[in-house]
């Protein structure tokens, strides 16, 4: 517990800060390579997918490097924000920015094909049914708070590490397994996935009084209590975003579907 | 024939358009607005969470889904806004009904107010329950009948 140990320890986590940050800046560079050579090719990439692209980068570092990542250290609050734009925010946006579409309508068709046949795996379609995402998304947020594993993050950087890049692959799999905006190998129906995203939702809701109730180890109840608070209502807020488009995807498909047998209705 | 379903799904959406709006409400004015409501209280039990849980999700997808529903009724032009406003009563006085008797009483998930004599509270509270339903009743089922003839040349017209 001496200063050394703390001095090795902001050494690596400088390092792993440096790293995150070149990390972001290739995978921002990759995709606003890609859209703009797709587009000379293609009808133009849509502007408001780079917009989201950028965001979603942009809140997904907000929550592991920078000053709001540094006071998640010893403020619940802090920490909180941070892992719902990690976990829920950038997901969204990111899903939103349909990085497979890009990539495919990119390649060419034999280089395309192959990705799209990698992409049927079935490893892929397990991760992607949305029991399996929702129960890695917020079962994965239950054992963290409800064990000391969230205590074990704090002292250790590796646990750091694989906690935070689960909750962000978590939250993709949960998001893109709702909604569907880049090409999926099999669709479930609507009705199965709101049933399942109300116990997901749900799930989290629970979590959060839970964790109101009964603060993780080295949390202050006091920091508890707001932090759930956070996590409760901001929680609603992007489930909000995730449940319209969810139901304007059902609204836009029954308009293709059934309306066509109905024909003169459709037209008034 | 399609028209039998819809004047169903009238009712479906304002019900859960209503149990949506008094979820809705519930948070807004009794949580936050007036800080009666708690967002824990120590004598929850673990199904009052459980179900507080259920019924916060399933409220909110449903005040969203339920726009959707009404949206799809009214392209096709089949909305019959009676109905509709029926199942909006219906919901909420559900709703009012569930929350103020299972979820605050058996449940003890939290109670109307803090630190009063809660009975008037719980009174007014579920009688408005009893009015709504009631409300809710008259609106939805005098129409059945007639609108089993008629529904598709009402229905258009909107």
């Amino acid at each position: 517990m001496g200063t050394e140990h703390e001095l090795d320890h902001a050494i690596h986590a400088h390092t792993a800060e440096l790293f995150i940050i070149i990390f972001i800046a290739i995978m921002l560079f990759l995709y606003l390579g890609t859209a703009f050579k797709s587009s000379k090719r293609h009808k133009p990439w849509p502007a408001y997918r780079i917009v989201f692209f950028a965001l979603g980068l942009f809140f997904a570092a907000a929550a592991v490097v920078g000053p709001l990542a540094k006071q998640a250290h010893n403020d619940f609050s802090a920490h909180m924000i941070g892992h719902l734009l990690l976990g829920m925010l950038a997901p969204l946006l990111l899903v939103l920015s349909a990085p497979v579409t890009l990539l495919l309508r990119t390649l060419r068709t034999s280089a395309a094909r192959k990705v799209s046949g990698f992409l049927k795996k079935k490893i892929f379609l397990f991760y992607l049914h949305p029991i399996v995402a929702s129960i890695l998304n917020i079962g994965g947020l239950w054992i963290l708070y409800t064990t000391n594993i969230y205590a074990a993050m704090h002292h250790s950087l590796i646990v750091h590490f694989i906690v935070h890049i689960h909750v962000f692959l978590a939250g993709y799999l949960f998001t893109a397994s709702f909604v569907y905006i880049d090409p999926v190998a099999h669709r479930y129906s609507f009705p199965f996935r709101s049933i399942i995203f109300i116990l997901a939702l749900a799930g989290h809701g629970i979590l959060s009084k839970y964790i109101y109730a009964h603060p993780p180890a080295g949390v202050l109840q006091a920091q508890a209590e707001t932090g759930a608070m956070i996590m409760y209502y901001g929680g609603d807020a992007i489930d909000f975003l995730i449940i319209v488009i969810l139901c304007y995807q059902w609204y836009r498909k029954k308009g293709y579907g059934s309306l066509k047998q109905n024909g003169i209705q459709a037209i008034r | 024939m399609a028209n039998g379903t819809f004047d169903k799904r009238n009712i479906y959406s304002g019900i859960l358009f209503g149990l949506g709006l008094a979820a809705f409400v519930d948070e807004a004015v009794f949580h936050q607005m007036l800080h009666w409501h708690h967002f824990y209280d120590k004598s929850t039990t673990n199904i009052g969470l459980l179900s507080d849980g259920l019924f916060h999700a399933f409220s909110w997808f449903a005040t969203i889904g339920s726009l959707f529903m009404f949206a799809d009724i009214k392209r096709r032009g089949l909305f019959n806004f009676r109905r509709w406003q029926g199942g909006v009563f219906l919901g909420s006085g559900g709703f009012q009904l569930y929350d103020g008797t299972i979820q605050h009483k058996f449940m003890k998930i939290h109670q109307i107010r803090y630190n009063v004599d809660i009975m008037p509270y719980d009174i007014i509270w579920n009688g408005i329950a009893f009015l709504l339903l009631a409300a809710g009743v008259i609106l939805v089922f005098p129409t059945k009948n007639r609108s089993l003839g008629g529904s598709t040349v009402r229905g258009n017209r909107t």
